[in-house]
């Protein structure tokens, strides 16, 4: 090994630290207030014995709450507690490494930067190993916090370590991905979107293994190991050399494959482009499409696959409830096996909403790196007035988040539709319900157009926003959050059609907000000064 | 007719004075150079030109039109070339002439294709694979390929190399041959030299000199380099004479213009057996300005 190519690191960690000491603060601490804050609310939630008993027997045997958070291992606070706290923070902790890597090393690159660094005494593997260095640290603080405040709360000092080091774990099997993803293309974005496309596959295998038959699917997925390990329920340490084994592996993968590169590319080459734009290449509207219409297929593909898994689930879900005769009670209280799949989509969706969102932040903020990076100027000093220019990228937004919405509940709607044999019905019901979410997805949107355009600097309250209505979104019955508080929430208002009526004043609520909050961001960007 | 008229220009970004009250005059069809050090303010009222920044005061006339206001009609009739030309990572260099182009109204193809051979552009590399001087390049010729009465160029020629900025002067002798009237910001003096009709200089957000080249040398002072048989003395105390430095035989001076004559004079005295004078650059110029501003001359 070389040991030159690694000079620097040291440095390289420092810079990151201090680039985003702040952020990874936030970031580490944050699980570790959730974890006692579950904690403290199944405390407060499951006071007795048979309380707790009485909640662990009926959501161990709803489908759903399976499928998105697992099973329950042990029927005592710590179970519930770990149950409860491990899939979504391991699923936050694991994007944001991953999301982390990438940002040190690919986005960097990308952006001319390794050059600077490269010509002074900085080894070629020095990000690599720094960003990934630091990662693991930041994973092993959460570890450590999360332990210390479960501990601390009087829960059993083995289950939280084991607790603690499990999500940490796939935290930094995340990292370990993402810094093989960074290897492979030149493209910051795309190397993001095959971690993000892992972590994903690897929820999903790991959704299927637990509701369906085939258990052995969950043994695919780190997510899945993290469970095995059964923190609480008579801990099993040997799992965690799967994590140790795949880190390793996948981190010598990186470096092999970084060692043998250039600086600047891919594995794959950069191919010329065409000599002349294609006639259609002649208004804003059109470049915002040729700058965005590879990465919304891809969120389209994502999106997809998201739905023939969740149309799949949908139906197994079903089919294991009413072979499960103590259970008849609950069924009937659901409306029968229809009324458990319609359970599920509205659950899944709440889901899938939220990650559109994302896209819709995503592509109305592009703006912000356009006229940051000063692309904007070329484009505003021809005879395209700025309204067009924005309404080309909210445009983009209306449009592609339609897109990924259709392309999630198409395929689910069909893929449940057709295993129960009734497309005709299913199809639709599922379609709407998707599209219903539409106007409320498009309010963060155009919460985002109205910072953008009135005060650029706060672009990133929009975000905030987004964090905030997730957390009302997954915890707020858990919580028991006041209704006043869930309201503020675009998500809230959204009929839930599968699982009640229809009511078309929200959603025509909701798009007014829509329109005035963009028709604002609009006005404010036509007063301000670029750049 | 002037093309652009700007009277007590000021912009303020915070606390800090962008630009204090600057006018300029570009008449139609001439070649105006705009020099001043990086962070003068020559970006600033470019972009106020351009209607992408909002003025705090002041008066800005571009094309007849008001440049905040009349925005999209008026960006029919000019061209703009940022002085930091940012392109799309992934769209080729070929994409983005058309583009922007076509943004502006249309091109002539040939037009196109004669620009792109001049410039030994390879179009159908991906932006991000240009180096600078690429990727001005294709700035310049987006910019070169449009029919425009005005031209407004921020340091075109950074990163290019000296045989592509002989081919950007040759275009632009060419625009205002065809009637273009051409801004050129710059701090490359020589480019400035040879192409402008008229400059003004600014530094700190102030324009401290306006006028034609020959009328700003009028103001500034001949670098002399003299040998003589006998020893240069006294060199210091005639008037007009500037830091002098004398080796024996051998003097070096600066010499404001109303007083060679009288120096000369003097000079022979020494018996002069050989005598070099330059004229002023626009380097000496601008150094001089700076110096005054900052107090250093004697």
């Amino acid at each position: 090994m070389n040991l030159n190519a690694y000079t620097g690191t040291r440095a390289l960690l420092r810079l990151i630290l201090r680039r985003d000491w702040l952020i990874l603060s936030v970031c580490v601490i944050l699980p570790a207030l959730f974890a006692v804050v579950t904690v403290a609310t199944f405390n407060q939630l499951l006071p007795s014995a048979t309380s707790l008993e009485a909640f662990v027997s009926e959501t161990a045997n709803i489908p759903a709450e399976v499928a998105l958070l697992g099973h329950i291992y042990i029927p005592t606070i710590a179970g519930l507690t770990a149950w409860r706290w491990s899939v979504y923070s391991a699923v936050l902790v694991g994007l944001g490494s991953a999301l982390f890597v990438v940002r040190h090393t690919r986005t960097q690159e990308e952006a001319g930067r390794f050059e600077l660094l490269d010509a002074t005494v900085v080894g070629r593997q020095a990000a690599l190993s720094a960003s990934l260095l630091v990662t693991l640290g930041a994973n092993l603080v959460i570890a450590a916090l999360v332990a210390g405040g479960l501990i601390v709360y009087g829960l059993p000092v083995a289950g939280s370590v084991a607790l603690g080091l499990s999500v940490a774990a796939v935290g930094a099997t995340f990292a370990a991905v993402a810094g093989v993803a960074a290897q492979l293309t030149e493209r910051a974005g795309t190397a993001k979107g095959i971690a993000v496309a892992v972590l994903g596959i690897g929820y999903l295998l790991r959704a299927a293994g637990d509701i369906g038959e085939h258990s052995v699917l969950s043994w695919l997925s780190p997510l899945g190991w993290m469970q095995q390990i059964k923190p609480f329920a008579d801990e099993r340490w040997g799992v965690f050399v799967l994590f140790i084994g795949a880190i390793a592996l996948l981190t010598a993968m990186a470096f092999a494959l970084s060692s043998q590169r250039d600086v600047g590319s891919g594995l794959v080459r950069p191919r010329p482009g065409p000599a002349s734009a294609s006639l259609r290449l002649r208004s804003p509207a059109a470049l915002v499409w040729r700058l965005n219409r590879r990465s919304l297929l891809a969120w389209a593909v994502g999106f997809a696959v998201f739905g023939v898994v969740t149309g799949d689930l949908a139906k197994a879900g079903a089919d294991q409830l009413t072979t499960s005769p103590q259970l008849l009670g609950l069924l009937a209280r659901l409306g029968g096996s229809s009324g458990v799949s319609d359970g599920f989509f509205t659950l899944a969706l709440t889901i899938v909403v939220e990650i559109a969102a994302v896209y819709a932040l995503v592509t109305t903020l592009q703006m912000q790196s356009e006229e940051k990076e000063a692309r904007v100027d070329p484009v505003l000093a021809t005879p395209v007035g700025r309204l067009r220019w924005a309404g080309s990228y909210l445009l983009l937004t209306i449009v592609g988040t339609t897109v990924v919405l259709a392309a999630f509940s198409v395929p689910a709607g069909l893929t449940y539709g057709l295993s129960v044999g009734n497309v005709g019905y299913e199809l639709p019901r599922v379609f709407a319900a998707s599209m219903a979410y539409l106007p409320a997805i498009l309010v963060m949107a155009g919460i985002a157009m109205a910072l953008y355009g009135l005060i650029p600097k706060l672009t990133f309250l929009s975000w905030g926003a987004l964090l905030g209505i997730i957390v009302i979104e997954l915890l707020g019955e858990l919580l028991q959050i006041g209704q006043s508080i869930q309201d503020v929430s675009p998500f809230t208002h959204v009929p839930k059609i599968l699982v009640s009526e229809f009511s078309a004043t929200p959603l025509i609520a909701l798009m007014g907000v829509t329109v005035l909050l963009m028709v604002i961001g609009l006005l404010g960007f036509q007063r301000r000064s670029i750049g | 007719m002037s093309v652009i008229e700007i009277h007590s220009l000021t912009k303020r970004y915070g606390k800090h004075l962008a630009l204090d009250g600057v006018d300029l005059e570009v008449e139609r069809g001439e070649v105006f150079g705009f020099i001043g050090p990086n962070g003068a303010g020559k970006t600033t009222t470019l972009r106020i030109l351009l209607g992408l920044l909002r003025k705090d005061s002041g008066t800005v006339t571009l094309l007849g039109g008001d440049p905040w206001r009349d925005v999209v009609s008026l960006h029919r009739r000019l061209a703009y070339v940022p002085g930091d030309v940012n392109l799309w990572p992934y769209l080729s260099g070929g994409e983005v002439i058309d583009l922007l182009a076509r943004l502006r109204g249309g091109f002539d193809q040939s037009r196109r294709d004669e620009l792109v051979a001049r410039f030994k552009l390879d179009p159908t590399r991906q932006c991000r694979t240009y180096s600078k001087g690429n990727q001005q390049k294709v700035a310049l010729i987006a910019a070169l390929v449009s029919n425009v009465e005005l031209l407004i160029l921020d340091e075109p020629t950074l990163g290019l190399d000296p045989l592509m900025e002989a081919i950007f002067r040759e275009c632009v002798v060419e625009a205002k041959g065809a009637g273009t009237t051409v801004l050129l910001s710059s701090h490359i003096l020589s480019e400035v030299e040879a192409l402008c009709d008229r400059i003004s200089i600014i530094n700190e957000g102030r324009i401290v000199e306006t006028g034609s080249l020959a009328e700003l040398r009028h103001l500034t002072r001949t670098t002399v380099s003299v040998e003589t048989r006998r020893p240069i003395t006294g060199l210091t105390r005639l008037p007009g004479v500037y830091n002098p430095t004398v080796e024996g035989a051998h003097a070096r001076f600066s010499v404001d213009a109303d007083a060679v004559n009288r120096v000369l004079r003097y000079l022979t005295q020494f018996d002069v057996r050989a005598l070099t004078s330059a004229p002023p650059t626009l380097e000496d110029l601008f150094l001089r300005h700076y110096k005054l501003q900052e107090g250093v001359m004697r």
